[in-house]
């Protein structure tokens, strides 16, 4: 398998360095406190919020909210049909990985004795689909209005072909080498997440994360430019905007 | 812009899935052309004067690699479409392809149309993908011509269909023929072009034949003209179609296995099968069916009486004059090549076959007929050979020719050139297009040629070609990872090292030799113990791994020894300075030191990198004449003595241990300097001091292979040598039993014993004949990576030694970096690259290590045949020879003089044609049981050479008849004395009567003894001026 061509072109057709296409709808559901949809590449993913509302388990979330996370693969999400599994290992490793992430991001103090529900589905998974979840659960955190201390973006960077590519589709994540998922903090600069399967000599691993940050901050410049333009969706048609 | 490819795939289960792509398309693709105003400089490749622009066809690329591989085909064009499609389709040619792609001395331009937003296009209904990709070429070169419409562009492609419609687009589109004959000023084009099988897409050829024809006659020989082929016979049977193959493996009916020719014949070959269980024989032109040496093919065991035919039928081979046993085409004059020759070729069997499988008539052998091809290994570099002589047709046209390869185990191809006239005379090489059920040869087309036939720099590129050895220059990228010269140590070299500079340091190696890898100390420590040290060049300091001089060295894995020359692994700055340990210049080590008692014990180890500066180069001599003179008391030479009396002791207990003491004839040649034709040869001298320097690296080596092993357990690279099976041992056995000797072969202690024991008195070449003879039982050893075997089999017989590797000889052998970049690892210097730490990967390049190993070997000896003809030509020498071997069809025999050997062609006047070969007796005798010699008996042999046909030169060894036999005035009083023979000393009666008998045979047989004519030269190791150390080689 070729992954990367002497011309510098990947079998999509990106260089190594680029994105695939984003795309992001807010909103979608009507019964959650907030909805988004994210898209890199042909993943697609949904995201659904629910809360906060009142926890189910008080202790723990005395001094602050808790975050409940439900990651789940449609069945039609890959080229063969999946079985509807919702407690296999990797189901529950992502659900953990998003939570965790999440809860960094949300002021869970502000929120005592209250639980936050996250729903993620993979509509379509084509590759990079844990960090196209982080990225729809953000969206639709930040249009249910829960506090955040900043923007959180992932993104997921590979070594194929001796070379550093970004974005992986699922090609190039079934290429058999490593697989760095980061999910970054983009106004604090922080790393919240860091992953990685396989294993790298220490000077590549580095340049593969600088790469994979590079993505995050691009992603987040992304949702930056969808959330505001949904705000002031929104401000027009309260009318807002003619004040 | 963004397109979904989408596709319908079946799984492994009977699924079917849809599997969806994403395809981007880009505005950032140029023509790589400086006239096109948009395009990025940094993309130029194509030239701004070229007379066009060519665009390729995938075709092209997979068929005709030797005509975009000419220097005169430059300014190419190749879509994305061609080399996606390549890939999928050949990977070797897709390798030259992007070799061309990638080399900066041609212009070859990837045009990524497919991800160009104008050149994009999406199938439409109805249209096969291969149309579909044939548009986007042609679209491509449209675009092109758009582009830069000051630029002729032309799009070359075989396919007819393909060239109307591009011509209706308003494309130009040209054949290669047609734009060959265009190249007026490159004639040789038009020979390169491939021949195009039936049934490929073309049909250029059919137009070609058409001209052709209308001006020649010969042309009828076009072994794919059209009006002929239903005049013409099926001569093979046809290829079983793949599923039918695969089905008959699975069921067991077939076998599948590579194909192995004999050195001596195209059609006469052996298949190992893990499913057969042993080899099975392929006898005969229709049975061989149309595989090459190398081919993977699918066998049909033959049922008890169909072997029994075949094997009759090769038993008859032999005696045959061949016209009988010629194919109907040929007898019926079709075909103008019914050369008997080449079928008798069938009976010249020589040495090397003959080990362990001989033709030997009514054997259990299991026979088989190949039924299929599974892959074809068709060399993509060519084959050597010459114009088979025939009457030249008129000059410039356009003749088929035979084509005769060097090594007979190829056949004959047929070729069709316009330049038959220049190419007489010469080597060239062609390359095999294919090869259908109806032509008698396989067909294939003109490379290049290498020189006179004949010529020694031409054989000597024949020989480098035929194994395989890379002799190109290294390429500038290489280059440039050398230091400049001149190098000295700098400060940044030091951190780390070790200050060996004031040690007593010296290296002992061939005369001559200038890549000095290792070197040498010893002395006294205050304990009473000693210190001794093996220092081996630094050269991974210099060769880092990935860059592109690492990737070259892996790929040529070793040095190749010629008699005159030496191809370098490494560029030569390294090679003969910066790496190489000459005596008082500071250079960079690796050094093992050991602690040792007197007796040679160590006590301890450590390795470490270091600054070293020899004190002396020496060469053998000069070392042994240091430890021979009593007066000397220097450092260096007490020292080197002290080092002899501990290396005796080591190859003492090494013995004791069970490692043999093998020998090998080899011979030196001494080269008249200005000339470099050899004047004379002499047999390689082993001293002592070759001993001392062998077996101190002996043991480094055993001591890194159990450092690293210990260190990295699952990647180490290590050499092992397999315990021979006991029928190898077979000759060895069988020679013991005529000569009066055992041979114990249970292990290998038992069998350095038996060695030992085989002498004869008063006869002191004897012993050594015997362990020439055992050399010959031993299996190859091999290179491996820890990880992929058990324990059990990284033994090493030759040595005895449970553990054995190669770390002393960086400079000309890829293992020894690779185990250098471990040692260094283990020591926690420089860390190992992630690509050495892949245990299968490893193993990869250990494969081709062996491979390469071998070919270099390979090609030192057929450079020390072919040195050895050149000194043989000019002389006719009568030498003493040693019988090696008694075989049902001759005796091979031994010069040690020279290092040859081979079938012995013995005179009509010693009666060859009623002289018994009793190979269980390994004895020669007459009809009437008496023995005229047995197995190691001295005789005399003339050597001479002589051309056989293809021009292939060889040695003759004729027995020099004892008796000097006049046999014309001896015949008829041979016949008048048989009666009186009873009272006559047998030994001169007895060949009387056979070299009547011989007479009257000869004049019935017409020409006997033909068949014994071939010699093949076995070992003859060149360790001249260029060579070193094979005999380190273990």
């Amino acid at each position: 398998m070729e992954y990367v061509n002497p011309e510098g072109l990947r079998q999509d057709g990106r260089r190594p360095k680029e994105l695939r296409q984003l795309g992001c709808e807010l909103g979608v559901l009507a019964k959650a406190a907030g909805s988004a949809t994210f898209e890199m590449g042909n993943t697609k993913v949904l995201a659904a919020v629910y809360g906060p509302h009142e926890a189910s388990n008080r202790s723990a979330a005395a001094s602050g909210a808790t975050v409940h996370c439900d990651y789940a693969m449609a069945p039609f999400s890959t080229g063969e049909r999946r079985k509807q599994g919702r407690t296999d290992r990797r189901s529950t490793e992502i659900s953990a990985v998003i939570r965790n992430t999440l809860e960094q991001t949300i002021i869970t103090e502000l929120l005592p004795n209250s639980q936050i529900d996250i729903h993620v589905q993979v509509l379509q998974a084509d590759g990079g689909t844990r960090c196209a979840c982080i990225n729809a659960a953000l969206l639709a955190l930040a249009e249910a209005g829960i506090p955040l201390r900043d923007m959180v973006a992932a993104c997921a960077a590979g070594y194929l072909d001796e070379t550093a590519l970004l974005d992986l589709n699922y090609i190039e994540d079934s290429g058999g080498g490593p697989d760095i998922s980061v999910a970054l903090h983009p106004q604090f600069d922080r790393v919240v997440l860091l992953q990685m399967d396989n294993r790298l000599p220490l000077e590549t691993f580095e340049t593969v994360v600088e790469l994979a940050i590079k993505g995050c901050k691009a992603v987040a410049s992304y949702m930056r430019g969808q959330l505001l333009e949904h705000t002031r969706m929104l401000a027009s048609a309260r009318g807002f905007d003619k004040l | 812009m963004l397109q979904n490819k989408s596709f319908v795939r079946k799984t492994k289960k009977g699924g079917v899935l849809k599997v969806v792509n994403q395809h981007y398309l880009r505005d950032d693709i140029y023509s790589g052309s400086s006239l096109d105003p948009d395009c990025d400089a940094e993309a130029y490749k194509l030239s701004a004067d070229a007379a066009h622009y060519l665009v390729i066809d995938t075709n092209l690329a997979l068929h005709q690699m030797d005509f975009l591989e000419h220097p005169a085909v430059d300014d190419v064009v190749v879509p994305g479409t061609v080399l996606e499609e390549c890939r999928k389709r050949n990977s070797a040619a897709y390798q030259r392809l992007r070799a061309l792609c990638s080399s900066s001395a041609r212009r070859f331009y990837v045009f990524s149309n497919e991800h160009h937003r104008e050149t994009y296009i999406q199938a439409q209904p109805a249209e096969s993908p291969n149309d579909r990709n044939d548009r986007a070429i042609r679209v491509a070169t449209a675009w092109y011509m758009k582009r830069i419409p000051g630029k002729e562009v032309i799009l070359l492609t075989a396919d007819a269909d393909n060239r109307r419609k591009a011509v209706a687009e308003g494309v130009r589109a040209l054949s290669v023929q047609a734009y060959a004959r265009l190249r007026t000023d490159c004639p040789e084009l038009v020979d390169v072009g491939a021949v195009v099988m039936r049934g490929g897409q073309d049909d250029d050829e059919t137009d070609m034949v058409i001209d052709g024809a209308a001006s020649n006659g010969r042309q009828q020989q076009q072994p794919s003209d059209g009006p002929r082929q239903a005049k013409r016979r099926r001569i093979y049977d046809e290829h079983m179609p793949m599923s039918e193959v695969t089905a008959g493996i699975k069921a067991g009916r077939l076998h599948q296995g590579p194909i192995r020719m004999s050195r001596s014949s195209a059609f006469q070959a052996w298949v190992s099968s893990e499913s057969a269980g042993e080899d099975i024989q392929v006898q005969g032109r229709e049975a061989v069916n149309r595989a090459l040496d190398g081919d993977i093919v699918a066998v049909r065991l033959l049922t008890p009486a169909e072997a029994a035919a075949a094997s009759k039928a090769a038993a008859r081979r032999p005696q045959k004059g061949g016209g009988a046993d010629a194919h109907p085409e040929e007898a019926s004059g079709d075909e103008d090549d019914g050369e008997p020759w080449e079928d008798s070729r069938v009976a010249e069997v020589t040495m090397d076959d003959v080990d362990e499988k001989e033709v030997t008539p009514g054997s259990e052998r299991v026979m088989g007929r190949v039924v299929g091809i599974i892959r074809r290994n068709w060399r993509t570099r060519g084959y050597c050979g010459s114009l088979k002589d025939e009457e030249a047709g008129k000059r410039g046209r356009q003749q088929s020719r035979l084509f005769c390869p060097v090594e007979r185990r190829f056949p004959l191809i047929r070729l069709v050139t316009r330049q038959a006239e220049t190419l007489s005379g010469q080597r060239i090489v062609v390359v095999v297009d294919g090869w259908e059920a109806d032509s008698l040869h396989p067909v294939g087309h003109y490379v290049r040629k290498l020189g006179t036939i004949g010529d020694k720099d031409t054989e000597t590129e024949v020989l480098l070609i035929e194994n395989d050895i890379n002799t190109s220059p290294f390429t500038p990228g290489v280059h440039a990872c050398v230091p400049p010269l001149p190098w000295s140590i700098q400060k940044s070299d030091w951190p780390g090292r070790e200050d060996f500079r004031e040690l007593p340091i010296c290296s002992v190696d061939p005369p001559g030799c200038r890549d000095i890898d290792d070197a040498l100390h010893v002395r006294p420590l205050p304990s009473g113990n000693f210190e001794v040290g093996v220092h081996i060049a630094d050269v991974t300091h210099f060769l880092k791994p990935g860059t592109p001089m690492d990737e070259e060295a892996a790929a040529r894995s070793t040095t190749t020894y010629l008699v005159q020359r030496r191809i370098d692994m490494l560029p030569k700055p390294l090679t003969e300075d910066i790496c190489s340990l000459r005596g008082g210049v500071e250079r960079l080590a690796f050094s093992v030191i050991w602690e040792m008692t007197p007796q040679a014990d160590a006590v301890s180890v450590r390795f470490t990198k270091s600054v070293i500066c020899s004190k002396a180069a020496l060469s053998y001599a000069e070392a042994q004449a240091r430890m021979d003179d009593e007066r000397l008391h220097d450092e260096i030479t007490v020292g080197l003595r002290r080092l002899n009396s501990m290396a005796k002791i080591m190859r003492a207990r090494r013995f004791d241990q069970g490692a043999l003491a093998l020998a090998s004839p080899e011979v030196k040649f001494e080269m008249d300097t200005e000339t470099l034709d050899p004047l004379d040869v002499a047999v390689y001298q082993i001293r002592e001091a070759n001993q001392m320097v062998e077996e101190m690296m002996l043991l480094a080596n055993v001591t890194v292979a159990e450092h690293i092993l210990a260190a990295f357990p699952a990647c180490s690279l290590l050499r092992s040598h397999a315990t021979p099976a006991p029928k190898r041992f077979q000759p060895l056995v069988q020679a013991g039993v005529a000569a009066g000797f055992d041979i114990d072969f249970s292990s290998s202690k038992a069998l350095a014993v038996s060695l030992d024991k085989a002498e004869r008195p008063g006869d002191g070449y004897f012993n050594r004949l015997v362990r020439i003879m055992a050399t010959r039982c031993m299996m190859q050893a091999l290179y491996f990576s820890s990880g992929t075997c058990a324990p059990s089999e990284y033994h090493h017989y030759g040595l005895a030694a449970p553990l054995y590797t190669h770390f002393t000889s960086p400079i000309r052998r890829y293992a020894d970096v690779v185990v250098h970049r471990l040692l260094a690892a283990s020591l926690r210097i420089t860390p190992l690259p992630e690509s050495a730490r892949d245990s299968q990967a490893l193993q990869r390049s250990a494969g081709n290590m062996n491979m390469r190993h071998r070919n270099a070997q390979m090609a030192g000896r057929a450079s020390a045949e072919l040195h050895t003809l050149i000194f043989f030509k000019a002389r006719a020498i009568v030498s003493e020879a040693r019988v090696l071997r008694v075989r049902p069809t001759g005796i091979i025999v031994f010069v040690p003089q020279y290092g040859i050997e081979g079938q012995a062609k013995i005179p009509e006047s010693m009666g060859e044609a009623s002289l018994i070969f009793n190979e269980e007796k390994q004895a020669v005798l007459r009809p009437d049981g008496t023995i005229i010699f047995t197995i190691f008996d001295s005789v005399q042999i003339k050597a001479t050479v002589e051309e056989t046909q293809g021009h292939r030169r060889h040695l003759e060894l004729t027995l020099v008849d004892k008796s000097r036999w006049n046999p014309s005035r001896q015949a008829h009083a041979a016949v008048r004395a048989v009666p009186a023979a009873q009272t006559a000393p047998a030994a001169q009666t007895a060949p009387a009567r056979l070299a009547a008998r011989t007479l009257a045979a000869s004049v019935v047989k017409g020409a006997p003894a033909a068949s014994l004519a071939s010699v093949v030269l076995i070992v003859a190791v060149p360790p001249a001026a260029t060579a070193r150390h094979e005999s380190r080689d273990i």
